[in-house]
């Protein structure tokens, strides 16, 4: 009894304090959960974010301007461009000292396709130059300027050197103004010119169609889902196989599947017209256009909203519903005032898996989309696998995963995350 | 238990690089024009040498591919078809090896050096040409009413012509064969092309059909709208439009005038280890010299890039009939003809691509 009357931490049976015994303890079992998940997150951490991350910092990085012309880059701090004139031979002769070693380690051309997204010419330009300039030996041959101006003269146009001093700094904001159709210049931020500006607008199209899409997907799902969540099991297992089927099907065969439905001399079109509908000369033109991609899109991820609101609706219990009717509800108020209610954590969920993955949609509106159905992706992939300007891509990118976590966000504000049921 | 291990080690090492001895990753575009690679260079080639061939169809995204394999340090192609404009990228970026054609490349059988029988088509010191192939016209025979077109102004002519037609989705040939048909003499095409009237110019011409086109962005898309009906006429490689016409027997002729002529050949991506390098040089030496680049005509309507393998051209290997008259750079086909320009798109397609997508998306 003398231990409960003695002042101080409480002790554990080996003496140590209780509360340093129960820290430890919990810290072991912590450590225990973590080395459980570790493989998981160490996958995550190795395949996702590190990638994304790269990816953003992608949008931003532009050391090669200074890694390839680092001399060059020390003596146009000294060029004013604004002067409207040369710079001096001090610059030249940098110039030829950076490319002879840039030629050597064959980055003078690369150097080019950077330069020539901001200025058309510049590649041909580096490549010509490098195979001249190569012969220079750059402690000898001088003075460079005039030699220089003579292999290529847009080595003596002042615009030239302006783009190498604009796009010399290590950390860009170039490419995110190229993403939303500005441009880099000396003088600032400026709008690109009007017949290149396309990415805003394709934005904005994809946003726009991307909801369309989810409503048709709700409009679509919700009877279906309804139908399935209140038949019999055995009926309702045969019809789910049927939501299933598309899902085993590969991707690129239900969207030419559309193709030969939608096209002109297609199923429908050919029915139609065999009908007497429409004339034969004034066939319906719905692909190749918005309404295509429309089409294939909501067919493509209705399954991704009729899943989880029949796995909601499935748990809304009838007896809810009779006793409303049961007190004197119509059947319409019954519908819409406790059984919808009790289905919107189902809508939710489908509607934000729907649209996520419609926002970022590339094969399906690249093949029925035409030239006003295609989205924001298909840029990206442009610049990504033709155009090879990744950090625009990256930029485009980066902005599409704010948009999306902008939405999220909007969303949890409005309706409440926690409303979203998967099940 | 170590000495397990480093048994096993030793195996996995051994296994591992017996396999890198007796294989090779080719990169390709696939279907018949791999099939026809196949006959032509991978089979003969494995039965001489033991080297297994793996092939990969992802030459249309050779360039992105290469460039994130060789940020990753893990190349693990070997030989990658790619066409010239990729092929010059390539170069540009660094990540293909630079060839020397004389001592690398089989010389033709007079002795003629390989550097003097490609000529003019060696467009980069990386690219080995294989062939020459055409982006051109072909028409529904039973669609475009009494008169065949003739000439290229023909897709521009709603008047005479009309019904859908199928563009590609990119400036590159549909900027010039607009020029063309707008006044522009032959040999300005690109000096007007350079210039921002220039290209408004031919964006005003294509608006004129901008309705009636069907934009496509596969090669097998026109071929496919062509036999539905659902376009009159449309570009596309002149070797889909032969298996379309002579192997499917669809009511389809060839507008070979002003086709665009282009190369598609070989390059070694920079980087590869000795062992690998040397195996890839060896192929090349095989698959492009004079009577292998002739064999692959037998197989596909493309003309072989050297000039000593044209009178080697024989007949196809299945239908028996001759393929000289197929070629696209047949005299009688070749009367008016193309040469895509590489310089000009290198340095323009950015800008006039921008341009052009906005146009098309107004």
């Amino acid at each position: 009894m003398t231990d409960a009357t003695q002042s101080g931490p409480m002790l554990a049976a080996d003496g140590t304090p209780l509360k340093k015994s129960l820290a430890r303890s919990l810290r072991r079992r912590k450590l225990r959960a973590l080395a459980l998940i570790a493989p998981l997150l160490l996958f995550v951490l190795l395949s996702f974010v590190i990638p994304i991350v790269s990816m953003l910092f992608r949008s931003v990085e532009n050391g090669i301007v200074a890694d390839t012309l680092p001399l060059t880059v020390v003596e146009l701090k000294n060029w004013d461009a604004e002067s409207g004139e040369l710079p001096d031979e001090a610059l030249y002769a940098a110039f030829t000292k950076d490319m002879v070693v840039a030629i050597d380690e064959k980055t003078h051309t690369r150097l080019g396709s950077r330069l020539n997204y901001e200025q058309t010419g510049m590649s041909s330009m580096f490549r010509r130059s490098g195979r001249q300039i190569k012969k220079l030996d750059p402690e000898t041959d001088g003075p460079f300027k005039d030699r220089l101006i003579d292999i290529h003269d847009g080595w003596g146009d002042v615009e030239t050197w302006r783009a190498i001093k604009t796009h010399a700094v290590p950390i860009t904001n170039g490419y995110f103004l190229n993403a939303i159709d500005m441009r880099r210049t000396p003088e600032g931020a400026q709008a690109q010119p009007e017949d290149k500006q396309i990415l805003i607008k394709l934005f904005g199209r994809t946003l726009m169609m991307s909801l369309i899409i989810t409503a048709s997907c709700i409009l679509l799902a919700y009877p279906v889902s309804y139908i399935l969540a209140t038949l019999p099991m055995r009926v309702s297992n045969l019809l789910m196989i049927l939501v299933l089927l598309p899902f085993w099907t590969s991707l690129l065969v239900r969207t030419s599947a559309w193709k030969v439905m939608l096209q002109q001399q297609g199923v429908i079109n050919e029915t139609l017209v065999w009908l007497g509908l429409v004339a034969d000369d004034a066939r319906l033109v719905i692909i190749n256009n918005q309404f295509g991609t429309i089409i294939a899109m909501t067919h493509i991820l209705l399954p991704f909203m009729i899943l989880p609101m029949y796995s909601v609706m499935q748990t809304i219990p009838e007896s809810y519903t009779r006793a409303a009717k049961s007190m004197g509800a119509t059947n319409w108020t019954t519908f819409w005032r406790i059984y919808f209610p009790q289905s919107i954590p189902g809508i939710g969920a489908g509607s934000i898996l729907v649209f996520i993955l419609a926002i970022g949609y590339y094969i399906t509106p690249e093949i029925v989309g035409g030239t006003k159905g295609v989205f924001i992706s298909n840029r990206i992939a442009y610049h990504i696998s033709s155009s090879l300007n990744w950090g625009l891509a990256a930029a485009l990118g980066t902005i599409l995963l704010a948009v999306v976590l902008l939405l999220y966000w909007c969303y949890d504000k409005i309706v409440g995350i926690d409303n979203v049921k998967l099940g | 238990m170590k000495v397990k291990t480093t048994l096993m080690a030793s195996a996995v090492a051994a296994v591992a690089g017996g396999a890198m001895a007796e294989e090779m990753t080719i990169v390709s575009w696939g279907g018949a024009y791999s099939k026809s690679q196949l006959k032509a260079y991978h089979e003969p080639y494995s039965e001489k040498t033991g080297v297994t061939i793996l092939n990969d169809d992802s030459s249309a995204e050779a360039v992105a591919k290469l460039r994130a394999m060789n940020e990753a340090g893990n190349i693990t192609w070997d030989v990658v078809d790619v066409v010239a404009a990729d092929a010059i990228r390539l170069c540009d970026e660094g990540l293909a090896m630079e060839i020397d054609f004389d001592s690398q490349l089989a010389a033709a059988p007079d002795g003629t050096p390989a550097s003097e029988d490609f000529g003019d088509l060696l467009v980069s010191d990386c690219f080995i040409p294989q062939i020459v192939y055409s982006t051109t016209f072909g028409y529904r025979t039973d669609l475009v009413g009494d008169t065949p077109p003739t000439e290229i102004c023909a897709v521009f002519d709603l008047e005479n012509y009309p019904g859908k037609r199928s563009l590609e989705k990119r400036p590159i040939n549909n900027m010039e064969w607009a020029l063309l048909c707008d006044g522009v003499a032959k040999d300005d095409v690109y000096d007007v092309l350079a210039t921002p009237e220039g290209q408004d110019q031919a964006l005003a011409k294509l608006d004129t059909i901008k309705d009636s086109v069907v934009w496509w962005s596969a090669g097998a898309d026109t071929p496919q709208l062509l036999a539905d009906g659902e376009v009159i006429m449309g570009s596309t490689y002149n070797g889909r439009l032969f298996s379309v016409i002579e192997e499917q027997k669809q009511p389809v002729a060839m507008l070979w005038d002003a086709q665009v002529f282009d190369l598609d050949g070989w390059i070694i991506p920079a980087g590869l280890s000795e062992e690998r390098q040397q195996r890839a040089l060896d192929y090349i030496m095989f698959a492009t010299d004079t009577q292998r680049l002739a064999d692959q005509a037998k197989y596909i309507s493309y003309g072989p890039a050297r000039a000593s393998s044209a009178p080697l051209v024989g007949q196809h290997a299945d239908l028996g009939i001759d393929m000289a008259p197929h070629m696209p750079t047949d005299p009688e086909n070749a009367k008016n003809t193309f040469l895509y320009n590489y310089e000009f798109w290198a340095d323009y397609r950015d800008d006039i691509d921008a341009k052009f997508q906005a146009w098309l998306a107004q």
